[in-house]
């Protein structure tokens, strides 16, 4: 049964994973790439924890959640290297395509 | 059945690794590859643990933990060196 | 918006807490000398280092604070879902665009949060505030910030900013009570 729990999980984190690095590489655009990693990459790699931490948990026989802070730091850091990585394009001026809305919506940073 | 599902995760990661290659060098901007970088710091996490499932031993978790922060304060550093030309003001 | 902890002695709690938990965390026991020291370096680090830090507003309704939490977990695992369906579909029909947010939230610790939660939810990745600088001057009517971000596949306008301003924004204006 936990054999069947880690293998589903194992699963889902993988293929979220490789949908993450899909979309890194498919789409047309730099803010539209960034989408892939930051999203699907987190959720991926929380499954994938939660694999481990369910695996070393029962062949153990010692409860092991420290597998939780790589997901709990990995969360919480996402969005700030985001934040970064848009910031640091935007001030390069990276072209979007064209049919993206609102561009006039950027201001000249500082 | 289990070690059958560690090896078919250890594909899919190594492929999107191998995506993640192509768009460091291919991409046409210095963010794309930061990027491509960031995202394949994050996968090379998800290899090691499945490393240490696949030995069975949770030694390796140190190892991923270390370089989840030594890659996002790296991914920062970066960002604000194209930002700014200087990382510590 | 309150900055002073009612104690002295615990000029941080959330740091505190988190601190506790995550020694217990790394060593993965919950025996009496671990605990010990988690209390320990939960108390001392914030006093050692609460006079470098600039005072942060603090959390003032903490089960509202949970149940938001809970509710941008589960926010985030559609979110997930509905990424990857729109990437791995064809990216012709997709049709990206930057919108601009009007934020009632003047202090920039619940602006980074709610940023971070724009982030890890449906479609969307928060690019910039403006204006960036926090202009706060005491006594004076804080200007009006504006959050930028960038929606994968922009439907309607509309009523995206009104699903961000409802369902993240008034949580966090009822949280920290600003």
């Amino acid at each position: 049964m936990t054999e069947w729990i880690i293998s589903i999980l194992l699963l889902i984190g993988g293929s979220f994973v490789l949908i993450g690095s899909i979309g890194l590489v498919k789409m047309p655009d730099y803010f539209m790439r960034l989408h892939g990693p930051t999203k699907a990459t987190t959720l991926g790699m929380a499954s994938l924890l939660t694999a481990a931490m369910v695996f070393f948990s029962t062949s153990q026989d010692a409860l092991s959640v420290k597998e939780i802070l790589i997901s709990i730091f990995l969360l919480l850091t996402a969005p700030i290297s985001a934040y970064m990585m848009i910031k640091s394009a935007i001030h390069h001026k990276l072209d979007s395509i064209e049919r993206t809305q609102g561009k006039d919506n950027i201001e000249d940073d500082v | 059945m289990l070690d059958t599902v560690i090896l078919i995760v250890f594909a899919m990661i190594g492929l999107s690794l191998l995506l993640n290659v192509w768009r460091l060098l291919v991409g046409p901007s210095v963010p794309d590859r930061i990027l491509a970088l960031d995202t394949m710091y994050i996968n090379s996490i998800a290899l090691i643990i499945l490393y240490g499932m696949n030995m069975g031993t949770e030694l390796y978790f140190e190892a991923a933990l270390l370089i989840a922060m030594l890659g996002f304060v790296s991914t920062v550093a970066v960002c604000k060196y194209l930002l700014r030309g200087d990382i510590i003001e | 918006m309150r900055l002073e902890t009612r104690f002295k002695w615990l000029p941080t709690p959330i740091t505190s807490t988190l601190l506790f938990l995550v020694w217990l965390l790394l060593n993965n026991s919950v025996s009496t000398g671990h605990i010990v020291l988690a209390l320990i370096l939960a108390i001392t680090i914030p006093l050692i280092t609460s006079p470098f830090r600039t005072k942060q507003p603090l959390i003032i309704k903490p089960v509202l604070a949970i149940r938001h939490l809970m509710l941008v977990l589960y926010d985030i695992i559609t979110a997930n879902v509905q990424v990857a369906i729109l990437i791995l579909g064809p990216t012709k029909k997709l049709t990206p665009g930057f919108v601009k947010v009007p934020l009632d939230l003047t202090h920039s610790m619940p602006i980074t949060i709610l940023a971070s939660t724009v982030s890890l939810t449906p479609g969307t990745v928060s690019a910039e505030v403006y204006p960036w600088r926090e202009c706060f001057v005491e006594g004076q009517k804080p200007q009006q910030r504006y959050l930028l971000i960038h929606v994968l596949n922009l439907t309607d306008e509309q009523e995206l900013i009104k699903t961000i301003k409802q369902r993240y924004e008034a949580p966090l204006k009822e949280i920290f009570q600003c």
